[in-house]
């Protein structure tokens, strides 16, 4: 076994300044309203819930063999508003968002330095299942099982305890699940349809409610929206501004339109470091790092 | 062979190609010389049933003495005996069968889980090796094994001297038998069941088994519910194939089933398992000496008759157990 | 440890060293239902494992006690006494020779058809009618393949196959018994052909035609290296069954000790038209349900069974690695 890669890489390259603004943060929860932005954007509509931090990465560091995906990352994870997190292909933002609720075990090689506290608590002195329950993941590609509808939303009720609840008991949060997803007047009266035969929009929607069907606390979404059409899109945002008065939204996404139409905070990556992290509109029009200047500008032309 | 090599072509699209010609004449011929088996086979086997009717699956007599007296028939076809009552054998096969493949389908379900997903690193890679070396192990190997060592062994630990000894004058007992069989044959079917549903079990999807452990969900469950459920096509053709094969299982159970004509009467308890039986196919292998003789050939005809007719039922069920299977396909 | 930390931003923790995250969920947590099943699920694989093992093992130290070089390259005879009946040299070329004709048989056919099934598979009737004999022909008992092959290869236009007089043929050849044979590895390599080939995803299909390439050029640049290493599983498969079968040898290959060439044939027809054993009716001749009787030959052939066995399937699993690489895109 040679040693773990982490550390010899860590030696070898001293990690570049990494421009964290300060984020004014509350450790008892009693969190205060969002930025106190000054510039007027097109930005998501200011939340009404107060701001809680749920997660916080510590100097995450995580590397597939020897190969570091995401360098030192530290990064918190607020309740009551969406963090979304930007940057070109293959900088470290779905293998960040993955290692939040550990996927990232699935793969063999992937190992992980620095620590991710979820209220608090390290992650990894929680029950991976437990952690997975908390902290629920809505892929890029929309994976529902090939079950019908209702089993699908039903399957992390079912199959997350001990004991399995029948169907009736089901029946009422299986709805409200699909009641918040958006999707309940469009299938409730196919639910024991295949989920397969879905549209693609309706297929992810179907997703999210699975995940909220188990009352998640944080929902991290891997560019959920890039297999879909701007219709469903559209509706998907729509559902995400309204699910962040309840649970902490980490989404994922390549599209900056999207970054400015529903994250509050938005966080820049490029080449596995965390450049910049800033409330949305700060970030669109007043970048402080030169690296999120060329980014951001390039979309704005 | 690189897929550089062909050349783009404009793409007339002109029906239907010459390969697809070519393929589909090779498939009908296939088709036309299977077909032609199956007619000879029944023609065959037509005088056996047409002279015994459906008493022919029935019980009566001894079966052993049926077919020698039908080898024995006068050499004028007018005067050829065909009576025989069936059913020892097919009691024989059913019970062999039945046994290997109840207690194999499971076993074979969790060595498929554990190869696919549960066991270490290390034991998985040796799983595979040991799936192919049990399934490649020629059946002949497993009746010399099971004459040689295992037969005398139940005959020695299992066979009470004083069951052998009331039931001598009636039949042999020896080691080999129902037990024995159903042993060898579970032994012999497990790794096709293995190979097949583990194949599909690395074949589902990725991101459903991720989207499953991303719920939270135990990885036991995620198998059960997600892979297993998803391989329910796979697990039916397995079972579908696994019985076929140990249907027509004869030279293993020629060796191992005791050589002798009995039904195994479910009253004497467990040495039920001890009792002797003859399955169809081991019967046309113990007969085809006979062959020449024309009624035992018809006869022998007949029973491969059931053979074939047992298997194309299979053939039809597993297709229809896995006709509702399929709506919840991705593809 | 110090070299790396940052400082930290909560004093009173410091950040814990980069390790390796365990990659799995652990089982303790489970409920017991589940627990007990993933205890089963071992039990299973083990003892799997041990019963491979055993054969194995058992085998081996049966063949090297057994095993005399001068079998592999002596002429078996008849004796009464056990020392004096030779090698298997004969029945070590026999399994050869039919295994080869088999192959040369099934695999050429299989593929094509289990391509037209997948990749044209129009009329749709004659699909499934397709499907539907390749699947009766798997579940065919191989002994009533050979029982159908000795009465139809006795008629008389295809005399030329074997032995044969003026009126009547004999029926059984190595051509004969190689041609049942390619039956029964024809589905096995239809099944895995076909299996690859759904696997191959629609859009690659759609990528090698939008290119403006005919479908029979993607079928050969795109299709065919694509499922190669399911022809090479189903070509393994078939040819474990091959010389494993036994029924179809003593049915259909006459079942001489030698070879016997058919006299006055020019060379490899004659051979062809010859009659001779196998290693796998060897082992059934000398066990005690055979006529030899001689149960240290038969352990002696079994080993050498056994080793061809394993070491061709050995072969077909590295060939199936070395371009499996290639093609991990289809999982």
């Amino acid at each position: 076994m040679p040693p773990p890669p982490i550390r010899k890489i860590s030696l070898d390259a001293p990690p570049t300044v990494v421009h964290v603004p300060p984020v004014p943060l509350d450790g008892n929860g009693n969190g205060h309203a969002g930025p106190a932005g000054g510039v007027h954007t097109p930005g998501p509509p200011p939340s009404e819930a107060p701001v809680l931090e749920r997660m916080r990465c510590d100097a995450v560091t995580i590397a597939y063999g020897p190969k570091v995906a995401v360098n030192r990352v530290d990064l918190p994870i607020a309740q009551g508003e969406v963090l979304a997190m930007i940057g070109p292909s293959g900088c470290g933002k779905t293998t960040l968002l993955r290692s939040l609720n550990r996927l990232t075990e699935l793969t063999a090689t992937a190992s992980r330095g620095g620590r991710i506290l979820l209220d608090g608590q390290d992650i990894d002195a929680l029950e991976v299942t437990t952690l997975r329950k908390r902290v629920s993941m809505v892929f890029q590609q929309p994976n529902p099982f090939p079950m019908s509808v209702f089993d699908n939303v039903a399957y992390g009720l079912r199959e997350g305890g001990s004991k399995r609840p029948r169907k009736k008991e089901l029946m009422e949060p299986v709805e409200r699940a699909l009641t918040r997803a958006g999707l309940w007047h469009e299938v409730k009266e196919n639910l024991d349809h295949p989920a397969l035969r879905l549209s693609g929009g309706q297929q992810q929607r179907l997703c999210i409610a699975r995940s909220l069907a188990a009352q998640p606390e944080v929902l991290l979404m891997d560019e959920p929206c890039s297999a879909l059409d701007p219709i469903s899109t559209a509706k998907i945002e729509e559902l995400i501004l309204e699910l962040r008065e309840q649970i902490a939204v980490v989404i994922v996404t390549h599209n900056l339109q999207q970054a400015q139409r529903v994250a509050d905070k938005v966080a820049f990556m490029y080449l596995g470091e965390l450049v910049e992290y800033a409330p949305g509109e700060q970030l669109f029009n007043a970048p402080q790092a030169q690296r999120t200047r060329d980014y951001v500008g390039g979309a704005f032309g | 062979m690189s897929a550089l090599s062909s050349r783009r072509r404009g793409a007339p699209r002109r029906p239907p190609e010459r390969a697809e010609l070519w393929l589909g004449a090779l498939a009908a011929t296939l088709l036309l010389l299977i077909a032609g088996m199956l007619a000879f086979v029944f023609k065959e086997a037509w005088p056996s049933f047409s002279h015994n009717g459906l008493a022919w699956f029935g019980s009566g007599g001894n079966t052993g003495q049926q077919l020698a007296a039908i080898y024995e028939s006068p050499a004028n076809p007018d005067e050829y005996v065909y009576h025989l009552r069936a059913w020892p054998l097919l009691y024989g096969t059913l019970l062999s069968t039945g046994l290997a493949v109840l207690i194999g389908l499971p076993f074979a379900l969790l060595c498929s889980l554990f190869m696919v997903e549960f066991a270490p690193p290390g034991l998985k890679r040796i799983m595979t090796p040991v799936v192919r070396f049990l399934a490649a192990v020629p059946s002949v190997v497993y009746g010399l094994i099971g004459i040689l060592v295992l037969a005398p062994w139940i005959d020695r630990h299992l066979v009470s001297a004083s069951f052998k000894l009331d039931v001598n004058a009636i039949v042999p007992v020896s080691g080999g038998g129902l037990l024995l069989a159903s042993i060898i044959l579970m032994v012999m079917i497990v790794p096709i069941m293995i190979a097949i549903i583990s194949d599909a079990l690395r074949a589902v999807p990725r991101s459903w088994v991720e989207g499953s452990a991303a719920l939270g969900v135990n990885r036991w469950r995620t198998m059960w519910k997600v892979s297993v459920r998803t391989a329910r096509p796979a697990i039916a053709a397995a079972v579908v194939l696994a019985t076929a094969r140990a249907l027509g299982e004869a030279i293993m159970l020629a060796m191992v089933s005791g050589s002798f004509i009995w039904a195994p009467n479910p009253l004497d308890g467990l040495n039920f398992f001890l009792e002797p039986i003859m399955p169809l196919a081991a019967t046309i292998v113990g007969q085809q000496e006979g062959f020449s003789a024309v009624p035992l050939g018809q006869t022998l005809y007949a029973i491969a008759a059931v053979l074939l007719v047992s298997s194309a039922i299979l053939s039809f069920a597993g297709w229809a157990v896995r006709q509702p299977l399929r709506k919840y396909a991705a593809r | 440890m110090s070299a790396l930390a940052t400082p930290p931003r909560d004093p009173r923790a410091p950040l814990p060293g980069p390790r390796r995250t365990k990659a799995r969920d652990s089982a303790s947590s489970w409920p017991l239902r589940d627990r007990i099943g993933l205890a089963l699920c071992w039990g299973a694989g083990i003892t799997l494992t041990l019963v491979a093992g055993s054969v194995l093992l058992y085998m081996c130290f049966k063949g090297i006690t057994q095993l005399r070089p001068a079998m592999l390259w002596t002429h078996p005879s008849s004796d009464v006494d056990q020392s004096q009946t030779g090698g298997f040299l004969d029945p070590i070329q026999g399994t050869l020779m039919l295994t080869t004709i088999g192959i040369a048989i099934a695999v050429p056919i299989g593929v094509s058809v289990a391509l037209w099934l997948v990749e044209y598979g129009r009329p749709a009737p004659l699909a499934r009618a397709v499907e539907s004999a390749v699947d009766i022909i798997a579940g065919s008992p191989s002994v009533v393949l050979a029982l159908f092959g000795l009465s139809f290869f006795s008629e008389s236009f295809l005399s030329w196959m074997s032995f044969h007089a003026e009126d009547a043929a004999f029926g059984r050849s190595f051509m004969i018994a190689g041609t049942v044979m390619s039956l029964i590895a024809l589905p096995l390599v239809v099944g895995a052909t076909r299996e690859a080939l759904l696997q191959v995803p629609n859009h690659v299909r759609e990528a090698s035609l939008a290119l403006g390439k005919t479908k029979a050029s993607t079928i050969r640049a795109v299709l065919l290296p694509a499922v190669r290493p399911g022809i090479a599983t189903g070509t393994a498969l078939g040819m474990g069954r091959i010389i494993g079968d036994t029924a179809i040898v003593i049915l259909l290959l006459g079942n001489t000790l030698t070879i016997q060439p058919r006299d006055g044939a020019a060379p490899v027809v004659g051979l062809l038209q010859g009659t001779g054993s196998t290693l796998t009716s060897y082992i059934y001749g000398n066990s005690p349900t055979g006529e030899g009787n001689a149960p240290e030959k038969a352990y002696a052939a079994a080993f050498v069974l056994l080793l061809i066995v394993v070491a061709l399937n050995a072969l077909a699993t590295r060939i199936a690695r070395g371009r499996g690489k290639d093609t991990a895109w289809i999982r």
